[in-house]
Order: C-alpha cells, then sequence, then structure tokens
C-alpha cells in the first residue's frame, strides 16, 4: 500500500480578504545555528514574516480590532489611532485598509523609513513624537491627541488591551502545539508589549503544565532591539504578568544581532533583530537540555531594517573584512 | 568649550533625570570621557570596549551624525548642540 503523503504545514488558500490569511504562519527547524546540541534537542522558529502585514502583530491588530467593532466601540467614521512604532503600526494599517477604517499612528521620528513608507502605502496617517523620549514618549503623545478629541477615535492599546494576548492564546499556541504534535517542551519570545509569551504560554502550559514559558528582554535600558522593551526602565504593559513565566532571560544587542547575521548566512533566514535577541534565548535554552524542543518566534523578517543601524553597521564590518561570530 | 547635549530617556539615570547636560570637549570622544566625570557609567552606554560608538546609538552633531563626519574624532566647537539618539524607535 502507498504511503500517505505528510500534510503540509501551511495550506495554500483562495482568501476572500487579505485578513483571513493572518496567522498559520510555518515552523522551522534551526539546524546550523544550533550545532553541538544533543540529538534529542530541536530548536524551531516560528516565521511570522510570512503573515500578510509582515509581522506576528497581525495577529493582534486583527483581533483587537474585529473585537472592538463587534462591541460598536469602533464605529464607521471613527478613527483607529495607537502609539507604535513598529510592527502593529503596519498591522493596524493595514487592516484599517481592509475593512474601511482611518488609522492614524504615534511614532517617534527616528523609526526606520522603511516602516514611514509601508504606514504612509497603506494610506494611514503618521504624527510624529520627539525621538529621545522613545515608545513612552510616543504613548503620551497619544494620550494627549486621544484626551482632547475622544469621540473621534478608537484606541486598540495594544498594551493593555486583553485581545492582545487572547489573539495568540486562540491562534499562535494552538498552532505550535499542533505543529510540533504536542512535543514542544519550552517556549521563549521576545516581551515587547508581552502579547505573544503570555497568551501563547497560557495555551500551551494548559495543554501541558510541564511545558516551561521563558520571556527574552533586553539586557539594559538603552538598546538596539527594536520591538523589545527592558520592563525595568519602561511603562510596563498592563497585558503584562511576570509572575506567569518561568525565566526570563537578558539579551545583549551585540549578541541578538550577530544571531541575525548568522541566521541568515547560515540558514538561510533573514530575521529582524528582536529574532535574533529570540534565537540567542532559545540556544541558551536550548544548550541546557538533554533532550527537548525549544520552540521561538521570529516576529519579521529582516528585509524591514535594511537602513537601520542593524544592517548598515554590519556592512561596515563586512567592509573592514571584521567579521566574527562568538555565540 | 562649552556644549549642550541632549540626553535620551534610557540614560537619564546617570544625569538625576536631566534631559539636556552641559559638556566640554575638543571632539566627541573628549565630551565622552567629560560626560563620564560627571556622569558616572554613561560612556560605556554610549561605547563600546574598544572606543567605538556603539551600533544602536547614534550621536549628532547640530543634526548631523557622526558616523557621517569624523566620528569620535569630529571636531566641537562652542554651542555645538549634541544629541544622543537611539538608532530604534523602540517597536511593538
Amino acid at each position: 500500500m502507498r504511503k500517505s503523503a505528510p500534510p503540509p504545514l501551511r495550506e495554500l488558500r483562495k482568501a476572500e480578504a487579505v485578513t483571513e490569511l493572518v496567522g498559520n504562519t510555518p515552523l522551522v527547524e534551526i539546524r546550523k545555528v544550533t550545532r553541538g546540541l544533543p540529538t534529542g534537542v530541536r530548536v524551531l522558529a516560528k516565521l511570522e514574516g510570512f503573515n500578510p502585514g509582515g509581522s506576528v502583530k497581525d495577529r493582534p491588530a486583527l483581533r483587537m480590532i474585529r473585537e472592538a467593532v463587534a462591541a460598536g466601540q469602533l464605529t464607521p467614521g471613527r478613527t483607529i489611532i495607537d502609539s507604535t512604532s513598529g510592527n502593529t503600526g503596519i498591522a493596524l494599517a493595514m487592516v484599517g485598509a481592509a475593512l474601511g477604517y482611518r488609522v492614524r499612528l504615534v511614532l517617534p521620528s527616528n523609526v526606520s523609513e522603511e516602516r514611514k513608507g509601508i504606514i504612509r502605502f497603506f494610506g494611514a496617517e503618521v504624527v510624529y513624537s520627539d525621538p529621545l523620549e522613545g515608545s513612552d514618549g510616543a504613548i503620551r503623545l497619544c494620550r494627549k491627541i486621544v484626551g482632547e478629541d475622544p469621540e473621534s477615535y478608537f484606541k486598540p492599546d495594544q498594551y493593555f488591551n486583553p485581545m492582545n494576548s487572547r489573539a495568540h492564546y486562540d491562534t499562535t499556541g494552538p498552532e505550535i502545539y499542533r505543529q510540533t504534535e504536542g512535543r514542544v517542551t519550552h517556549f521563549v519570545a521576545g516581551i515587547g508589549t508581552g502579547g505573544t509569551v503570555m497568551g501563547t504560554g497560557r495555551f500551551l502550559k494548559e495543554r501541558d503544565p510541564r511545558v516551561r514559558v521563558i520571556g527574552v528582554e533586553p539586557d539594559a535600558a538603552l538598546h538596539g532591539l527594536e520591538g523589545l522593551k527592558h520592563m525595568a526602565s519602561s511603562i510596563v504593559p498592563g497585558i503584562y504578568h511576570e509572575d506567569e513565566l518561568d525565566l526570563v532571560v537578558p539579551a545583549s544587542t551585540e549578541d541578538a544581532y550577530e544571531m541575525v547575521y548568522r541566521l541568515s548566512r547560515e540558514e538561510g533566514v533573514l530575521v529582524g533583530q528582536s529574532s535574533g535577541a529570540a534565537m540567542v534565548a532559545a540556544l541558551r535554552t536550548a544548550r541546557q537540555l538533554s533532550h527537548g524542543t525549544v520552540v521561538t518566534v521570529f516576529p519579521d523578517f529582516g528585509s524591514r531594517y535594511l537602513t537601520t543601524n542593524l544592517w548598515t553597521t554590519w556592512k561596515e564590518s563586512l567592509d573592514v573584512g571584521n567579521v566574527g561570530f562568538s555565540i | 568649550m562649552s556644549v549642550r547635549v541632549r540626553v535620551p530617556t534610557p540614560l537619564r539615570k546617570f544625569t538625576q533625570g536631566s534631559d539636556e547636560v552641559d559638556a566640554n570637549g575638543e571632539t566627541v570622544g573628549a565630551l565622552l570621557d567629560d560626560l563620564e566625570q560627571n556622569h558616572p557609567g554613561i560612556r560605556e552606554r554610549i561605547m563600546d570596549d574598544t572606543g567605538k560608538i556603539r551600533r544602536f546609538v547614534n550621536v549628532y552633531v547640530n543634526g548631523d551624525d557622526i558616523r557621517f563626519l569624523k566620528n569620535v574624532d569630529t571636531a566641537l566647537k562652542d554651542g555645538d548642540n549634541i544629541s544622543i539618539v537611539p538608532a530604534i524607535a523602540g517597536g511593538t
């Protein structure tokens, strides 16, 4: 009898709308960067760059907007507004365009040119905040704008909206459990709003309480890990509950950047810096195991950062032949 | 010579919360030494062990990125405005 082919991880679907294509991202095994691990230890990464908006943030953005429409908080004529210097802005701009809502985003002015361009192409309006005040400065300016005319806006507020982590509880968690056939033993994810690590971690622990959930944060207040928050020096998101995590691992910007370069050259996986930090922590976790399946999340692809210091400083290293890896 | 230095939020714990401080130096490198004298711990956040500006930090002199000038050897004059700006905008 002929053996049937394994089911495809990612079915090719015909969608009525781009929003139907959010989620169901592929999981890829990281094989070369993990060289030297015991044979019973695997590291797998979920490639969230495959979402239609190009990042993991499509999941919470879509969920927060859908929930707000259902609850009557987002009505026709109201504008979606939020402070986001990153992928959430792109995701909200995409979802807003797809569903027919105006979108206004408050961003620190040092946000990358790619982001500014993508957001504008989706038709969203951009308000710039002081780059020296970082993302917390954008949060404060956004609160002020909404406070002046609260009836005109709907603010998803990803840092405090429980639908952010719920999106991951309902989609990312089940996908990982299914894709690993229940074999996941460790889940490692960067902490930005905390949505991914909280929601996914909760689901996986409910399925199997032995699953260890590990958060990754920058090792210092001044860092270059776009998308991640150094909690001790930040406004702590309301949806983030550190007590639910088994461990929080600090990652240095230098190690994360080196990991990004290694992933691109050794695995053919070109990702952003927060993916590098996640992989550093996943590898550190895996090195302590004799058996296990470590799953991490790569929030986006690296092509989104070509004009940022991640790649421009790497180019400088290449120019002087100074290429070496210590992780 | 005296210049004004704008300090980003993550480094204000070294400047007692100030978003701007005065400092002295003939070059950016000397300025960072002077900052370190008055605000111990701040320099290593900006420069690595080899004396290079960290990859994720941008230093501007009157709006120009020193990577496109003479890096830490960029000369300063009285009244220049220096900004230390995180290379990333935070994200999420």
